[in-house]
């Protein structure tokens, strides 16, 4: 019997080897030694139908609990949002999703077109010139951009905010490595979690490549100084860094225009599942200035007219920066990329609209906003711990209550709400603290059920 | 717009190989060879270069010279040509080369095809510098220089490729002999100059986008690594050639030679254009090394324009203190290396596999051969 | 043979299908959003926007822009796409389907780990069968891509020689073949790259080897079979060269496909594993993404791994993400890796077992074998290197004697495939043969469509030498011709302003 996705039959094969002079199937193996021939089967599951196949795992991820199941107020750098049906739906059409990179452009229009696409509207969002057609995540993204910093002024500092996403910073330390750049962190006030400009101008001297901050912050506040950190980066001839949740961009300024130099940020929620966690969507962008555009990493998708000179097309450009041409001299290693996620990223914000993107924007705000103040109210609950105006994400503090985060969230977990995510391993000066995240997904009465459940907690 | 090809045909190139002599240059060495029986050899070549050209099916305007120097070779080859310019048929010399290169590059050729051997391409340049491309159409029995295609009928197919589709260019050493080293018994080249010279990569289209961009930013590149490596209180001495002149660049060297050899110390010029007895009393009792690049046609690292770097003075300096510097650009071009330094036992030493630096922190081991 | 094929083309004046910046209309929505509540925002001024120049489209006008986008594309679902190195190979539909579950995609990584036992199960699973698959012990599944894989396994291999107090293994070697994501991720991570020549038979030439090896080599990267399809039948010797100076033995796991169940890189002497989940596990490339690139590791580099790690608890029968590892990486991406990508590539295992992973290598050899042999001997395409034994999963002809006779090369050949309706081969890959056709048909391609292929490449030959302009013009069948790739990156117009712009 043959196989679904094998469609020569082992006596199909049989013919084919005999067609070209070859006596069994072992004989195209002959140039493995028999030393390292395997000889036992494999151990592994399987092989299974269909059937059992979706049995078997159906099984398995019946043990999660998915947060259309648990009321989850999760985000930290995966955030959950309403994806459009027909979103998913034409993303998985098979021209696209079984594509691959567009090595023979002619051939592969819908994909190149797509990203085209993508990428003119990350441009507009993040008020850049350039962007690049997907990395790999946030985290990698920051890793590039730092790397890219010192190519462009040839200085070896990075700084970045001591309130950073840790898991960026711990894959920025592992970028950066490489050619040894330093990474210095720059501290906050501690009522407004603000970013201290006065240490980053100590601090910044001829010898700092790029200025780096998170705006909304890891801790869901916004940096409102922005434009004096880029005016102070700039002055000491450093790049000025920006690293965003796109979503709020269709709410809040463009980093372009408060002197942004890269923008970088984590485009999942733009029509991509939480997926525990993956796949997600690097935004990479920058500034048109020819000494950025040619250091940026990536695939980069560009206009142009077939030799009749007139019509359009589109295919990848600048190759020369990439690893396929050369080689050990390019700007990055990165080849396979989350282009699909990108693909998506464009469906999603063609739907969406200016209109939808600042309403969406605004809804989540509101209902963040609505949250903190419900929460406030409950006694010994600090919400939020920072003193500034936040997007949809905010830090939840317990000490008063004489409870920990993890205690606390495991009595939510009793009322199938999910709390937020524990922050005192990652800032133990901020004691029992969690970072809450609110989309358009929570209703009204889900967050009086949060509000509720954590007053009969606290209490 | 229809392309123009200029062609000079040194009728007199490629005599003396036959009969054993080592060129024709000068009229007491043709005279030799005329009086042993020598016939030319340069004609025929220019013919078969031609006819593959015309085979392309190209239309392009050819302009060339009288009689042997260019106009007998189109008519055999069935091609019309535009003839300019004045000789003497039968008293043929290197001035009338000369003038010839440097009226085509008044005339705007696009190309120069020169049938020659290494002293034919050597007058080319000279008159006209790396000012128009040319590609030369081998004839000689010296034929040390980058700047010739493997055969006549490659030529011609480079030729209308390049004038027809366009190719990169690629910056070749043109060598001739060493008149001196000559009369002393030994042969061996000098680094005339270079010519800019059309080429057929392997990708086309990814090198097409300005292959002269990649030799530059390579050669930057290595010059980059080069200056992270160098030691204080050691002499460096820099053979001929673009990459380690980019490496004197680098270290803000303005003046260093193309075609001689320098020494530098502590980022500064030691002394320029230096020869072998000059090189040896500045590195006597001092660490020194050597900075190479493959030379001409063949990739030699010694033996082909910097015989200044003597086997007394790779022997001082030590092997292990030799480093050799080449583009990949200029590696595809000459994949296997040579060397003559002139000392069988010491040329053994860097038989088989060396390693060459290729741009920054970057090297690949490359073989060197008989 | 005819080229009957024709894609489909949404013409309009001077282009195909309009931007999606031309479409649309003000007012126009493509969304519905449930009822806001009215909060104070609390948001400065200084930071709100205040215009946002996107299209506004109806839900029925983005479905139909893209679904015309879809239109003029090509992948696996559409035929035969030969991509060498890419493993192109059928995506099997149930394993969408799994990932797109609930349970599998509105997960949150930092659920409490009783409520995602689901997640960490199926990622402990997987990681064992890619052990056994590979011969390695451990396999870490963040990376996200093959060449994020490769820079992970050289900072492991950088970890693993600091730990030993070995801080001069400053160099990487590379073969010349190698895939280009190799040298760069290697240069990534501070590394001197050293490259090796390949010898006459096409596998790395050992003397150059034993040259090149020293006290600093950290590592050699190496692809088996190598980018020529030819198997490196002097592993073992490779491996003690290597292991001889105290260097490791990184596997580039591009060409898994060609060796799947027939032998183990683990088994070959190989330190570091890393694995293409979008090539040999078959989860869709997605026009270039999301893919996956797992790293294996013996057990000397396990406490090098990245955090977290998924392990299980014996005594409490649940899976947990061990953060507990002092000599970690740290992190190399956010989270645990691409999940949804992941979730396929089980299920994918689960569907062949052992028996059918070996098929497919035996399918993968015999489709490619097939073609050389069927090739060969066509006047126009040679085989540059070693034609005496079989090669694996995949092929390269060089067509640089049809170049020499027509003037026509790889890559119109290429461009003229298209119009029969053929996704092209890689061309002018790997560097060391000219006219580089990469063929690797997989164990997908049914044999009449192979026998189709070979059929189209002997006609193109002809048809280069009877009539090179139409092949110099090809294709015409796709919906666009030719492109102008030397303009595109001339200037470069990377958005709709510059266009806009440019056109002004």
């Amino acid at each position: 019997m043959g196989h679904p996705y094998i469609p020569n039959t082992r006596e199909v094969r049989g013919q084919m080897l005999k067609e070209i002079g070859v006596a069994s199937v072992d004989e195209l193996f002959t140039d493995i030694s028999a030393k390292i021939r395997l000889r036992h089967k494999l151990k592994l599951p399987g092989p299974m139908s269909e059937l059992e196949v979706k049995r078997h795992v159906r099984a398995i991820l019946a043990r999660n609990r998915p947060f259309t199941q648990i009321l989850s107020f999760l985000g930290g750098g995966v955030w959950p949002h309403h994806i459009p049906a027909h979103v998913r739906e034409l993303v998985r059409r098979s021209e696209f999703l079984t594509s691959y990179t567009p090595y023979q452009p002619e051939a592969s229009q819908g994909m190149l077109q797509a990203l085209f696409e993508y990428q003119s509207m990350i441009c507009e969002l993040t008020g850049m010139d350039a962007a690049n057609a997907s990395m790999y995540d946030w985290a990698t993204s920051l890793g590039e951009a730092a790397l890219m910093c010192a190519r462009v002024t040839g200085r070896r500092k990075f700084i970045v905010p001591a309130l950073i996403n840790p898991e960026r910073f711990s894959t920025l330390q592992n970028y950066v490595s490489g050619p040894g750049l330093e990474l210095i962190k720059i501290g906050y006030d501690s009522r407004t979690g603000q970013l201290d400009v006065s240490q980053l101008r100590k601090e910044l001297g001829q010898d700092v490549a790029g200025v780096y901050v998170e705006n909304p912050s890891y801790l869901g506040f916004l940096e409102t100084h922005v434009d004096k950190v880029a005016k102070a980066a700039h002055e000491a001839g450093a790049l000025f860094v920006v690293g965003v949740n796109p979503i709020s961009l269709g709410l809040l300024r463009a980093p372009g225009d408060y002197g942004a130099d890269i923008v970088i940020g984590e485009g999942q929620p733009l029509g991509n599942p939480v997926s525990f966690g993956g796949p997600l969507l690097g935004i990479f962008a920058c500034r048109d200035e020819v000494k950025l555009v040619r250091q940026m990493p990536g695939r980069l998708i560009g206009m142009t007219t077939a030799l009749d000179g007139r019509t359009r097309g589109y295919v990848m450009v600048l190759q020369t920066r990439e690893q396929h041409i050369r080689r050990e001299r390019a700007t990055s290693s990165i080849c396979s990329n989350e282009a699909l996620c990108g693909v998506a990223a464009a469906i999603y914000l063609a739907s969406l609209g200016p209109r939808g993107l600042r309403e969406l924007g605004e809804a989540c705000a509101a209902s963040a906003n609505y949250a903190m103040r419900k929460l406030r109210a409950i006694k010994d609950l600090k919400v939020p711990i920072f003193d500034a105006p936040h997007f949809n994400e905010f830090t939840l503090n317990c000490d008063d209550v004489g409870m920990s985060v993890a205690k606390l969230n495991a009595e939510l977990l009793k009322r199938d709400i999910h709390g937020g995510k524990p922050l005192r391993g990652e800032f133990p000066e901020l004691g029992e603290t969690s970072l809450m995240c609110v989309t358009e997904l929570h209703t009204k009465e889900d967050i009086d059920r949060l509000a509720s459940a954590l007053a009969e907690i606290a209490g | 717009m229809r392309k123009k090809l200029g062609l000079i045909v040194n009728p007199i190139a490629g005599m003396g190989g036959r009969v054993g002599l080592k060129g024709t240059d000068g009229p007491d060495t043709l005279a030799k060879a005329l009086k042993l029986g020598a016939k030319p050899v340069s004609p025929a070549r220019a013919v078969e270069a031609l006819r593959a050209i015309k085979r392309s099916g190209l239309k392009f305007d050819l302009v060339t010279y009288p009689h042997e120097m260019g106009k007998d070779e189109a008519r055999e080859a069935g091609l019309k040509a535009r003839v300019i310019g004045e000789i003497v048929s039968g008293r043929t010399s290197a001035e009338d080369t000369k003038r010839a290169a440097r009226e085509m590059l008044a005339e705007g050729v696009d190309l120069l095809l020169i049938a020659g051997g290494d002293g034919t391409m050597a007058d080319v340049i000279e008159a006209i510098g790396m000012r128009a491309p040319v590609l030369g159409i081998p004839c000689g029995v010296k034929l040390h220089s980058a700047a010739f295609a493997n055969t006549p009928e490659a030529a011609g197919d480079v030729a209308a490729r390049f004038l027809r589709d366009g190719l990169p260019l690629r910056e070749a050493e043109v060598m001739d002999i060493d008149e001196e080293a000559y009369r002393e018994g030994r042969l061996s080249a000098k680094l005339k100059g270079h010519a800019r010279v059309p080429y057929e990569p392997t990708m086309v289209q990814a090198t097409k986008e300005g292959s002269a961009g990649f030799e530059l930013a390579d050669q930057k590149a290595i010059a980059r690594w080069v200056l992270e490596l160098m030691e204080r209180g050691r002499i460096y001495v820099l053979g001929p050639g673009t990459t380690t002149r980019a490496v004197a660049e680098e270290l803000g060297i303005r003046d260093s030679t193309l075609l001689g050899v320098d020494l530098v110390l502590d980022h500064k010029l030691l002394a320029r254009d230096v020869n072998e007895r000059q090189i040896l009393e500045a590195i006597e009792g001092k660490p020194a090394a050597i900075i190479v690049s493959p030379i001409g046609r063949q990739g030699f690292i010694f033996g082909r324009g910097n015989q200044q770097i003597s086997p007394g003075v790779i022997r001082k300096v030590g092997k292990e203190n030799v480093l050799v510097v080449a583009t990949p650009h200029k590696l595809g071009l000459t994949p296997i290396l040579k060397v003559d330094t002139g000392d069988a036992v010491l040329d053994d030493k860097f038989r088989g596999y060396i390693r060459v630096m290729t741009g920054y922190r970057q090297m690949r081991m490359v073989m060197v051969s008989q | 043979m005819m080229a009957n094929y024709r894609q489909a083309r949404w013409a309009g004046d001077a282009l195909l299908e309009p931007l999606i910046f031309e479409l649309g209309k003000p007012g126009r929505v493509g969304y519905t959003l449930p009822p806001k509540l009215h909060e104070q925002l609390r948001i400065p001024k200084n930071l709100l926007r205040e215009k946002l120049e996107i299209p506004e489209l109806s839900e029925v006008e983005v479905v139909r822009h893209y679904t015309r986008l879809s239109q003029m594309n090509y992948g696996v679902d559409s035929g035969i796409y030969p991509l060498g190195s890419c493993t192109m190979k059928y995506n099997p539909k149930v394993c969408e389907e799994l990932a797109s579950l609930e349970e599998a995609a509105y997960i949150h990584p930092y659920q409490i780990e009783d409520t995602a036992q689901g997640a960490l199960e199926l990622m402990y699973r997987l990681e064992r069968c890619l052990a056994e698959v590979a011969g390695v012990d451990r396999v870490c599944l963040h990376p996200s891509a093959g060449a994020h894989g490769e820079f992970v396994a050289m900072l492991l291999t950088r970890a693993y020689h600091k730990f030993k107090g070995d801080g001069n293994r400053t160099q990487v070697i590379v073969p010349d073949s190698a895939h280009g994501t190799n040298p760069a991720s290697a240069s990534m991570a501070g590394y001197e790259v050293v490259t090796v020549p390949s010898d006459a038979r096409g596998r790395v030439d050992l003397k150059a080897l034993e040259t090149a090896v020293s006290e600093r080599t950290a590592a050699l990267m190496l692809t088996n079979p190598n980018t020529l399809g030819l198997f490196e039948d002097e592993i073992l010797k490779i491996a003690e060269i290597v292991h001889g100076v105290g260097g490791l033995l990184f596997y580039d796991g591009a060409n898994l496909n060609g060796i799947l169940g027939k032998a183990r890189p683990g088994d070959m002497g190989f330190d570091i594993v890393h694995f293409n989940i979008h090539k040999t596990f078959a989860t869709p490339h997605g026009g270039g993404g999301p893919g996956a690139g797992p790293v294996g590791v013996k057990g000397k580099l396990e406490k090098f791994l990245p955090v977290p790690v998924v392990e299980f608890d014996e005594k409490r029968k649940r899976y947990y993400l061990d953060y507990d590892r002092p000599h970690s990486i740290g992190k190399v991406k956010a989270f645990y890796g691409n999940f949804g990508v992941l979730v396929k590539a089980y299920a994918y295992i689960l569907l062949m077992g052992a028996e059918g992973l070996a098929e497919v290598s035996e399918a993968a050899v015999l489709n490619a074998n097939y073609i050389m042999r069927k090739l060969s001997g066509t006047k126009g395409y040679e085989l540059k290197f070693d034609s005496s034994g079989p090669c694996k999963h995949e092929v390269v002809f060089s067509v640089e004697p049809l170049k020499r006779e027509t003037g026509i090369g790889a890559k119109d050949v290429a461009k003229r495939l298209l119009d029969y309706g053929m996704h092209a081969p890689t061309y002018y890959f790997p560097p060391i043969v000219p006219e580089a056709l990469m063929i690797e048909p997989t164990e997908s391609e049914p044999r009449e469509e192979l026998d189709r292929f070979v059929g189209a490449l002997k006609v193109i030959a002809d048809e280069a030498r009877r009539s090179p302009d139409k092949l110099r013009s090809a294709p015409t069948a796709t919906a666009v011709g030719r492109l102008d790739e030397v303009k595109a990156s001339r200037e470069p117009i990377l958005r709709w302003k510059m266009y806009h712009k440019h056109r002004a």
